[in-house]
């Protein structure tokens, strides 16, 4: 999909925020989501990459700029994805998974199905009737993708998802991403402070650089298979290589910039 | 042993001791009952006054009880109003204090002039059970999280689904832990409004017998009524407790026994 350039389906322009105390987290910020891409937004801590997700998720307002939808239906069809699990406590992984689909007045018997369906893809069918204080921390963030999936939604936002993880899990986490988002030709925004990380799942990589938050530079990620093979590849490294000095720079110019 | 039993048996071996002391300390000195009467004389004092203490228990219990129901819904009610709305809970959580934090005890008396003496009894119990209600379901419905909240957003939810999937259901703990404070407070206003209109002449309850028998110098029954109100209180706290357990032990930290 790298040959032929993929419709775009939200177009940001000179998108900035300010907030109440003052921050800028966004100014100018130029980004296009197009369809079927991974697109990972990599930068430093505080640079606005959550803030840019959350605009696009409409959890938050832009305070300049516009947001448009090339269709505004897909507008609709969102999943997101916190830092944190963010499932209801008091309530099953049933239940968590099934919430969207009880809030827009889906039935529960109706829907079992395809809240089982979703489960299953996340590798958590057994763990239906479980509380999510009875799970690891690596299955709460599946229950939480199960929950964003169960909607089929056309695009799936993540606000780095796997932070808090441990390797091991985040490993086996990013895998399954991979395949879901395949499985699914879903698009993906994934946000990330990780090189590494961006680099093995995304289709595309865009930079940024802080205070205010705007867009440094993109990175094409051309190579077709994600596995354990392509992790320890030369290819791999290359890329590695090529996102972290384009993160170096953009930090560099922040530090110029502020100097 | 175990930390149950030993929970079980520790307090149970102070209160032997007590009583012990108690009944030597009372034999020793020879005290007469009118000044302190033993424990064994206070034990069959409570079966010989048993249908008079006992329709009194209930007549207080009773109190308790609509004073603690009236509480809830009031509480609870008034903290989802609070939620609903910035102007309403800016409008009234002032007085709500106010109700709080003038005693009650000087509330009553009034309340007896102005009511009839049942409704007077059972405004005091409120008036004190209330609050903790109000204001522990108020902490629990604004500390939900924010990312949750949110998602209910993204997702479209109504203002009725995000309190009733997701406000009240957060709030729960908290709710629950203003209700069994609750509990033992409408006990309180109560007897304290009973003995507020002990004196005024009329009542049945437990509170108006302790005072009824201290006019009459009838020490023992007073110990005996006395006994019967702590037991009530021990019953409603055990009772508001195990209420709390069964709504939180499936997911909530507090109920859960970790092993280490």
């Amino acid at each position: 999909m790298a040959q032929s350039p993929a419709a775009t389906i939200v177009t940001l322009r000179g998108v900035g925020k300010a907030f109440g105390t003052g921050t800028l987290a966004l100014d100018g910020l130029d980004l296009d989501i197009r369809d079927g891409e991974f697109l990972s937004l990599l930068g430093p801590s505080g640079c606005g990459k959550s803030t840019a997700l959350r605009i696009v998720a409409g959890l938050s307002e832009p305070s300049r700029g516009t947001v448009t939808w090339s269709d505004p239906a897909a507008r609709k069809g969102l999943g997101f994805v916190f830092q944190e699990p963010t499932l209801m406590p008091w309530a099953t992984v049933f239940d968590n998974v099934f919430l969207p689909l009880k809030l827009s007045g889906a039935g529960r018997a109706d829907v079992r199905t395809r809240v089982m369906e979703t489960l299953g893809r996340v590798g958590l069918a057994d763990f239906a009737q479980a509380y999510p204080r009875e799970l690891s921390g690596g299955m709460r963030m599946r229950v939480s993708i199960a929950r964003a999936l169960v909607t089929a939604p056309r695009i799936l936002l993540m606000d780095e998802p796997f932070a808090a993880l441990d390797e091991i899990t985040r490993f086996k986490l990013n895998d399954d991403l991979v395949a879901l988002w395949r499985e699914l030709r879903m698009t993906v925004v994934f946000v990330t402070h990780s090189v590494f990380e961006s680099v093995y799942l995304s289709s595309r990589i865009v930079v940024m650089t802080g205070r205010p938050g705007r867009v440094s530079s993109g990175l094409t990620i051309d190579a077709p298979g994600r596995d354990a093979q392509f992790r320890t590849s030369a290819e791999y490294a290359g890329y590695c290589r090529v996102a972290s000095e384009a993160l170096a720079k953009a930090m560099q110019r922040r530090a110029g910039a502020a100097a | 042993m175990n930390e149950r039993v030993r929970s079980i048996l520790a307090p149970a071996g102070v209160l032997i001791v007590t009583v012990l002391v108690w009944d030597l300390v009372v034999r020793i000195n020879n005290i007469q009952p009118y000044i302190l009467p033993g424990p064994g004389l206070v034990l069959s004092t409570l079966v010989s006054d048993w249908s008079i203490l006992w329709s009194s228990l209930l007549a207080t219990l009773l109190t308790t009880v609509e004073g603690l129901v009236l509480a809830v819904v009031g509480g609870i009610g008034l903290a989802i109003l609070f939620n609903q709305s910035r102007l309403i809970e800016h409008s009234l959580y002032p007085y709500a204090v106010i109700l709080q934090v003038t005693p009650v005890v000087a509330i009553a008396p009034l309340l007896l002039i102005y009511l009839p003496q049942q409704a007077a009894v059972l405004a005091c119990a409120w008036i004190v059970a209330f609050f903790p209600v109000l204001a522990n379901t108020t902490l629990g419905l604004n500390s939900v999280d924010h990312n949750l909240a949110d998602l209910f957003r993204m997702y479209g939810a109504s203002r009725w689904q995000a309190l009733w999937e997701l406000k009240l259901p957060a709030a729960l703990p908290q709710m629950l832990t203003g209700i069994r404070i609750a509990g033992g407070l409408s006990l309180i206003g109560a007897v304290v409004a009973e003995i507020a209109a002990g004196s005024a002449g009329a009542g049945s309850g437990l509170a108006f017998r302790i005072a009824e028998s201290g006019y009459r110098l009838n020490i023992p029954r007073m110990f005996a009524a006395l006994l019967l109100l702590s037991i009530a209180g021990i019953a409603i706290f055990a009772l508001l407790s195990l209420l709390n357990h069964l709504a939180l032990r499936r997911w909530h930290e507090s109920a859960i026994t970790r092993e280490t």
